[in-house]
């Protein structure tokens, strides 16, 4: 496929920022339940 | 007016039991509704008759715009209805919203620019929408900075709410502004050719904007809960500050 | 005299007590309109090209200057609460000031405006078109001044807080002013100008109240 190094970097470029934000929002809510979770 | 559901869920602790329960059913279909989208559109979906293979770029460039720009308007949308209903979760819905709608306009932007690079021939041209996403990328920044910068955690968000719905007003005049700036100078601009998309493109598209539909509404309601818990654990750490005062 | 027109007249006397407060944002434009040919280089048909695009970005910055402390020192000192208290709208009290700056900026501007030409070789024909864009445009800038001012009351980030949100708002009134040659852009700069300066009291008026709260 022509160009393809620009098409996955696209691609790659979103799959990292959504799934890294996915991630880290995930770990952040661990985070703050589990401080809750403790003695609630 | 009121939808009476909506105030069932003003209650921050039903508001998380809520958006516990649905958030596997936004984040997993939405994952793979984005995987399905994006694989027809690399392999499957036609190359463009003037830009070949880039505009397979499209499926992940045109959703991140569309929602990069639904996020803010749901912005200002949840900032008026804390200035006006005081709802007590709008505020907080701003701060849940303002990172997720950054990123998406930043995907935009560099998946634009990558898109851009080897049809004209530069990393940035100063088309009319690459441009106006730009500036939405710096009106969410400016969301963002007054939440933090703020002494009070309240009163920034409050105030990151009215920057929310001044800049959601001037939206309409700085991409006209953008536009007509753009018809004077006339450089490059990315477009897919012809003004109807061909069908097997549609499916793809539509298919990778679903995926990062659910993605959003999904990052959102993890944000909400994340902060929901946050304000609870601020709280208990005053109860205990006032306890052994 | 109305509220109104006393509110504007107390902070232009606030304003003519305290000549730094005009003068340095003056200054500053000017300082920029000489800054420029030194980075660019001095040749003066170049200068007089970008003459426009280099009074507005002057203009525009300038106006920055008064942003932080165009509420704080009423805040601070209580001024604000007692106005308020005493059934001082809000958002009359932010067009007052909103006016007063448009006035204590926007005038020197405009006699500012031929010296930065004159060292950029801008010709005066020239100048007496870009001229309305920018009194226009000052009146633009006091808008987002305001909303810029009252929304960062209590918060850290200075200058670069209030670049950052001015900015962004301010590029139509700068695309639209700094084309003066375009048919219909001193309208379209007048109309950016105008819903900005009646958008801008009430949301500098709903912050206000909320920055006492």
């Amino acid at each position: 496929m022509p160009h393809l190094p620009f098409i996955i970097a696209a691609y790659a470029v979103t799959l990292a920022g959504l799934g890294g934000l996915v991630i880290w929002s995930l770990l952040r809510l661990r985070r703050a339940e589990r401080a809750l979770g403790g003695e609630d | 007016m009121a939808a009476p559901d909506l105030h069932a869920l003003a209650n921050p602790l039903r508001f998380q039991r809520f958006a516990t329960v649905l958030t596997p059913w936004l984040l997993l279909p939405g994952l793979g509704l984005l995987g399905i989208g994006l694989w027809r559109g690399l392999f499957l979906a036609p190359p463009d008759y003037l830009q070949g293979d880039m505009v397979r770029i499209m499926y992940v460039h045109v959703p991140a715009a569309w929602f990069a720009l639904g996020g803010y308007l749901g912005m200002a949308i949840a900032a008026l209805s804390a200035l006006v209903w005081k709802h007590p979760l709008a505020a907080l819905s701003v701060r849940a919203i303002a990172p997720v709608g950054a990123m998406f306009a930043a995907i935009c932007l560099i998946t634009g620019s990558i898109w851009g690079k080897p049809s004209w021939g530069t990393w940035w041209v100063w088309d009319g929408r690459l441009t106006s996403m730009l500036v939405l990328f710096l009106l969410y920044l400016g969301v963002i900075a007054l939440i933090h910068l703020h002494e009070d955690r309240a009163r920034g968000l409050k105030m990151a709410g009215f920057l929310a719905i001044v800049g959601t007003i001037n939206l309409p005049i700085i991409k006209f502004s953008v536009e007509w700036w753009n018809t004077l100078h006339q450089p490059a601009s990315i477009r897919v050719s012809g003004s109807s998309i061909h069908p097997e493109m549609l499916a793809p598209l539509m298919l990778s904007a679903l995926g990062f539909l659910l993605l959003f509404a999904a990052l959102v309601l993890i944000r909400m809960r994340t902060l929901i818990a946050e304000q609870r654990l601020d709280m208990r750490a005053l109860r205990r500050a006032a306890r052994a005062g | 005299m109305s509220l109104f027109g006393k509110l504007i007249r107390r902070d232009l006397s606030l304003m003519a007590a305290r000549p730094g407060e005009w003068l340095m944002p003056l200054a500053f434009f000017l300082l920029v309109a000489l800054l420029l040919p030194f980075a660019i280089g001095p040749e003066p048909g170049l200068l007089a090209r970008l003459a426009p695009g280099i009074l507005w970005v002057g203009a525009l910055l300038a106006s920055l200057i008064p942003v932080s402390t165009l509420f704080a020192i009423d805040s601070a000192d209580g001024t604000l609460d007692q106005l308020l208290v005493r059934g001082v709208a809000a958002e009359t009290l932010a067009a007052a000031r909103l006016i007063a700056l448009w006035l204590g900026f926007g005038l020197p501007l405009l006699l500012a405006a031929p010296v930065a030409s004159l060292m950029l070789g801008y010709p005066f024909g020239a100048l007496r078109h870009l001229l309305p864009g920018l009194l226009a445009g000052a009146l633009g800038l006091s808008a987002l001044a305001i909303v810029a001012g009252s929304v960062t009351l209590g918060a850290r980030g200075g200058a670069g807080l209030v670049a950052l949100l001015v900015i962004p708002l301010a590029i139509p009134l700068l695309l639209f002013g700094s084309s003066p040659a375009e048919p219909g852009a001193l309208g379209l700069a007048v109309a950016t100008a105008l819903l900005l300066a009646a958008v801008a009291p009430f949301a500098a008026g709903a912050a206000l109240r909320a920055s006492r709260g």
